[in-house]
């Protein structure tokens, strides 16, 4: 332990402790601007300057350590000097048109500016001259980049995408997609992670707000949304809304409050999905000894994109199944557009999603029926549906609870799983266990192995007698060393899970952010808990899917599931993907 | 008024003076990976700030070159753009009235035609080429990329042994780089930017020098993989330093008395002892790779032989047989190549030098060698003859003037023409005075001058011209060979042959320790990979926290040497080390370019390889 006064504040703590922490154990806040914690702890904004008695010079306090008896100003005359020249000089070269901005009230940089006093700016103004592409599901805005190089490290390190980098030196420097020269023809897996830790608005999704308002105001459009399951994690957040208050009926509300005609739960198809994805994988465990091993989840098109992009070798092992977003968008436009007698191509088919990828998915040549009509038409993420919602001056914390329209609103807690890393695992388990041993499993304690934050889990099953080995990773990272690891031989599975972004969809690049913080784990619980308090918990005795196979599609792989629900993973190509590593 | 005054500095050109060193030491240490464009507009700028204002091309010209190449960083230009540069900067050049323009002009004209390509991008893609990746500037320059950040903190620290243990991580012979590296990691060291480059070479000797008894490393499992090691050399014993911590069974083979190479056959021990190599070698040798010292691969035992009975085979035999001048009278009796001399010298056989009158031929370090082992040998007199310029030497200029100081005369822009003999045995050596030519690869060429030759009476030459590669039976055995070097990869691998690496001055031709070194670590990794396994070498050192410092300029501490009136007559070391309190001084100057910068951020440190 070492001591050290800060402001007069005398604190004892570990040794290694960063300035900043020992600060916070003394009560003391200092202003960070790049930092988060971990992930980018590189002092480039050179904001959180403290004085440190003895020396001339400025410290981060971010990322330098205390030493014994060290003494500590952070607001000295010389420290708030230089916290402020250099936040006015970032801000000469940011373009800081707040009030037009997807991040006005929530920009770490208008944060600082704000609790800095900073009223005016000495500087001139540069901003770069390039003008963001802006059809690309994510969108990079260099002129309200600055260049905290977050993105270029959670792209790196976390995800091990390296999509981003800074290129150019001196003024020239910038960040900006590297080995090629568009992100959109970049091998992006649209993961968002950039954006959820960007501390301004130099990262966002394509807003497509615009277009969902045109649907819902077009009298001969029948919207009908359909919701993700760790979107009621997390669209209450920007309301304020604990977690028990902003829950997905209330959400419903909200959507019908603005003109929405049906509002489905994507629970449901997540049971559709187990239904398809564990059959193929109990087909596939059939014939072990001519299938290659593992089977991968298909629900992530983040993941999709990735190993399309970086390991194109195992895109025939992802399993051909649709995403729960594609397959209900497909059910919509043929079982329920048939059930209530209308033309699937009146029908605007909007989902409403924690992640960026989806938008891109959605957009896929292999996602439409042979008359062109797409499977889902829109997709907005947890942020833009929120957005939506403050657009048409609801306040969803007065509004009661709806129930999901039916017969395409019911879902299990299985589905409701979905939304954490192991919960397509879990949920496959369960309806596995049962239709392998014909009992039915504890669901609060068999599968626990699955659950958490962990980024690689990995657990071992007897179901009566048959083996199987599951892995469940999330984060593209974690991805890239099972992938890596499979290819050397080194590990073996049955059936892995792959979600793009770390802890899950809870975490998803479509989320509220909260600079500064991983979510996913304080999201997670609330599925789980939702789970716990409902009856019905596997996905094969949701009485809506029964119905929807006795009625329409027959059985699990039957032609029309294959037909609405499954897709061929080679239908498409990702830049490079072509190109055989 | 008076008729003449005293011209004095006025405050303003004092420190305009002292900015000019400031900006000298700047440019020094300048990192690589930077946009030459941008370089390029800020060169221009300080041109542009020297012209008088004259003439049209310099004060117009120069501004105009610079809207043009700012129009291209600041993507405002097409490809003409950069033809317009080209015809601007070559009339500039052509009608300029005097060098500030012209020269400006000229430096223009190599970036638009030496980077066009980068000039292109920044205008196609708004970006340059390059990427700046190695932000730690003496790691970077290391080609054995040791961490030398990591190790000079704890040097302060005074964990000594931990700091030894930590070189060892990416160098095993860190007493004898502490020694006599030609310490390549403090060209661009950062620190000059603020006053002197960190005395990186003399800190890592004191290190050694107080490690106490080394730790041994720890061994991976053996993974009974046999690998043949063809030279003794650094470059050959690294090699086998890393491959048995990698648990693969080694055995050198070595075809001189003792193993060492260069380091022994070349070095003179007044510049490295022998038992500080000797201990070196020792502890290598603890991790039980075998030398096999007085066999000659390819007599002894055919490489074939070799190949057949390892799963691997490196090959680092150095470049050690001696080079001809190609002059009258080479064969005489007394003319000794440097290699020969330095190799007795090895091998403890002295020459007896009493007396004698000796001119040495040559201006590289080897020259310097042989020179100063001259005096140690009791020569009367030692000139050493050089073609061009003694500023031209690539010779370290330290050594230089250690030779003058040991009593050397240095014979500047003498080329060689003959030798004299008397009886078959060398009388004089006949040099024909140059003059300093054009500049060609950064060096002026020399001509004959119209002057007489110069007759240096003398009983010894001695021949440092540059050492050949003895090769053949390698060619012979199907390894490519070009101009006598082995043709090899940037990973050491043969083409064409499987399973055969090679590294070190016979791939280099002759060239520095820390390279062969840096050879052998190469190799191991990529053996260790042919034969199918992914071994880490890794420290365990914990590094110490960062200290923080206000870089107040201070001098650079260096090694002093002992008299020379002393030194001259024996072989001991002829370096004294630094004091406990210079190192903690000198250490202390680091600015932890790890840490502090971009290092932080990417590329600080390669914990592991």
């Amino acid at each position: 332990m070492v001591t050290v006064t800060i402001d007069g504040r005398t604190v004892k703590v570990p040794e290694r402790t960063t300035i900043l922490d020992a600060a916070r154990a003394a009560g003391i806040r200092i202003p960070t601007l790049c930092y988060w914690r971990d992930l980018n702890e590189i002092g480039a904004c050179r904001v959180c300057v403290v004085e440190v008695e003895g020396y001339e010079r400025l410290f981060t306090a971010c990322n330098n350590t205390v030493d014994e008896g060290m003494v500590i100003h952070t607001n000295s005359a010389k420290a708030l000097a230089g916290r402020r020249t250099n936040v006015q000089l970032i801000l000469s070269e940011h373009n800081t048109s707040c009030t037009t901005c997807v991040r006005s009230g929530n920009c770490s940089l208008q944060n600082i500016a704000r609790d800095l006093n900073i009223l005016d700016n000495p500087y001139p103004m540069h901003l770069p001259k390039k003008k963001p592409e802006t059809d690309f599901p994510l969108i990079r805005d260099n002129q309200k980049c600055i260049k905290c190089m977050r993105c270029v490290q959670v792209c790196e390190k976390v995800q091990k995408t390296g999509i981003w980098d800074v290129i150019n030196t001196g003024a020239q420097t910038s960040v900006d997609v590297t080995k090629v020269y568009s992100l959109e023809t970049s091998d992006c897996a649209l993961c968002g992670q950039c954006i959820t830790h960007c501390p301004t608005g130099a990262l966002r999704e394509r807003d497509d707000t615009a277009k969902v308002l045109r649907a819902l105001h077009d009298k001969d459009v029948m919207t009908v949304f359909q919701i993700a399951p760790s979107v009621r994690a997390g669209w209450g957040e920007m309301f304020g809304m604990a977690p028990e208050k902003a829950t997905v009926k209330r959400l419903a509300a909200a959507l019908r409050t603005i003109g929405a005609d049906y509002v489905f739960d994507s629970d449901f198809s997540a049971d559709l999905t187990i239904m398809e994805e564990s059959a193929e994988l109990l087909e596939r465990l059939q014939h072990r000894d001519t299938e290659s091993f593992p089977l991968f989840t298909s629900c992530c098109p983040g993941w999709v994109r990735y190993c399309k992009g970086h390991f194109p070798q195992f895109v025939s092992q992802i399993s051909t199944s649709k995403s729960p977003q594609q397959m209900f968008g497909a059910m919509i436009k043929s079982y329920f557009a048939e059930k209530i007698g209308t033309d699937p191509s009146k029908i605007c088919s909007i989902s409403v999603m924690p992640c960026l990828a989806k938008k891109a998915e959605c957009a896929l040549p292999t996602m439409k029926d042979e008359n062109g009509n797409a499977d889902v038409d829109i997709v907005l993420t947890t942020r833009e549906v929120s957005r939506l919602i403050r657009m048409c001056h609801i306040v969803p914390d007065d509004l009661p609870e709806e129930e999901m329209d039916a017969p395409l609103g019911i879902g299990s807690g299985a589905g409701n799983i979905f939304g954490a890393s192991g919960g397509v695992m879990e949920a496959a388990l369960r309806t596995a266990y049962v239709k392998v041993t014909g009992k039915k499993p504890d669901l609060d304690h068999t599968f626990l192995a699955v659950r958490g934050m962990k980024g690689w889990k990995e657990a071992e099953y007897d179901l009566a007698g048959t083996k199987l080995k599951v892995a469940v990773v999330s984060g593209l990272g974690n991805a890239h060393d099972l992938l890596t690891a499979l290819e050397k031989k080194e590990v073996s599975y049955d059936f892995v899970e792959v979600m793009a972004c770390p802890g899950g969809c809870v975490g998803g690049g479509g989320q509220p952010i909260h600079d500064g913080t991983e979510m996913a784990p304080l999201r997670a619980p609330a599925l789980y808990e939702q789970d716990r308090a409902m009856s019905l918990r596997m996905s094969h005795e949701n009485p809506a899917i029964q119905t929807c196979y006795e009625e329409y599609l027959g059985k699990p792989l039957s032609p029309l599931a294959e037909k609405l629900l499954h897709t061929d993973q080679h239908g498409w190509f990702m830049p490079g993907e072509d190109v055989v590593k | 008024m008076s008729r003449l005054s005293i011209v004095t500095q006025n405050s303003a050109q004092k420190t305009v003076e002292e900015l000019y060193k400031d900006l000298e030491r700047r440019i020094i240490a300048s990192q690589p990976g930077l946009c030459p464009v941008d370089l390029a507009a800020s060169f221009l700028h300080i041109c542009h700030s020297q012209s008088c204002g004259k003439c049209t091309p310099c004060r117009v010209g120069l501004g105009r070159l610079e809207d043009l190449i700012q129009m291209v960083l600041n993507g405002n230009a097409d490809e003409s753009t950069v033809d317009l540069i080209d015809e601007t900067a070559e009339t500039i050049f052509l009608t300029a009235d005097c060098a500030i323009g012209q020269e400006a002009a000229r430096m223009v004209l190599k970036g638009v035609r030496g980077f066009r390509d980068d000039y292109l991008e920044h205008i196609r893609h708004g970006r340059c080429r390059g990427l700046q990746n190695q932000p730690v500037p003496c790691v970077f320059q290391c080609p054995a990329g040791v961490d030398i950040p990591g190790y000079i903190s704890l040097i302060h620290e005074g964990r000594y042994a931990d700091a030894v243990r930590l070189i060892r991580k990416d160098n095993p012979f860190p007493s004898v780089c502490g020694l006599i590296c030609e310490h390549p990691c403090e060209v661009r060291c950062r620190r000059t930017m603020v006053d002197d480059a960190i005395n990186i070479r003399g800190l890592k000797r004191f290190a050694c020098e107080h490690e106490g008894t080394p730790k041994p490393f720890e061994k991976a499992e053996p993974t009974g993989k046999k690998v043949s090691i063809i030279g003794g050399g650094p470059s050959g014993l690294s090699a086998a330093f890393y491959l048995s911590l990698m648990g693969h069974e080694v055995t050198v083979y070595e075809q001189r008395k003792r193993p060492g190479g260069m380091l022994r056959y070349g070095i003179p021990a007044y510049r490295l002892p022998r038992e500080v190599l000797d201990n070196e070698i020792a502890f290598l040798q603890q991790t039980g790779f075998r030398i096999v010292t007085g066999v000659s691969i390819g007599k002894d035992i055919p490489i074939a032989e070799l190949r057949a009975g390892c799963d691997a085979l490196y090959i680092s035999i150095g470049a050690h047989t001696d080079r001809k001048i190609g002059i009258e009278g080479e064969d005489a009796e007394g003319v000794v190549s440097a290699v020969e001399l330095l190799r007795a010298i090895g091998d403890d056989e002295m020459p007896d030098y009493t007396g004698l009158d000796i001119v040495v031929i040559g201006g590289g370090n080897v020259a310097m060698d042989v020179a100063r082992s001259a005096i140690r040998l009791g020569a009367r007199s030692v000139k050493i003859a050089y073609r061009r310029r003694r500023k031209d030497m690539t010779a370290l200029p330290e050594e230089v003037e250690g030779a003058i100081a040991d009593g050397c005369e240095v014979l500047e822009m003498e080329a060689p023409v003959r030798i004299e003999t008397t009886d078959g045995h060398v009388s004089a050596m006949i040099l024909q005075p140059q003059l300093a030519g054009p500049i060609k690869g950064g060096r002026p060429a020399t001509v004959p001058a119209s002057q007489p030759e110069d007759r240096i009476p003398c009983d010894r030459v001695l021949v440092a011209i540059g050492q050949g590669i003895d090769s053949r039976k390698f060619g012979e055995y199907g390894i490519p060979i070009e101009r006598g070097k082995i043709e090899a990869f940037d990973w050491s691998g043969v083409s064409g042959s499987e399973g055969i690496f090679a590294g070190g001055d016979c791939v280099t031709g002759p060239a520095t320790v820390i390279r062969a070194i840096a050879a052998g670590k190469v190799a191991a990794a990529n053996i260790d990979s042919y034969l199918g396994f992914n071994h880490e070498i890794t420290s365990d050192v914990e590094l110490p926290r960062i200290r923080f410092d206000d870089h107040e300029p201070r001098g650079r501490i260096n090694m002093k040497e002992r008299p020379a009136d002393e030194r001259k007559h024996d072989f001991n070391l002829m370096e004294c080390g630094m004091t406990e309190e210079e190192a903690r001084c000198e250490s202390g100057r680091c600015l932890h370019c790890d840490h502090f910068g971009y290092g932080i951020f990417k590329g600080g440190r390669i914990a592991k390889w």
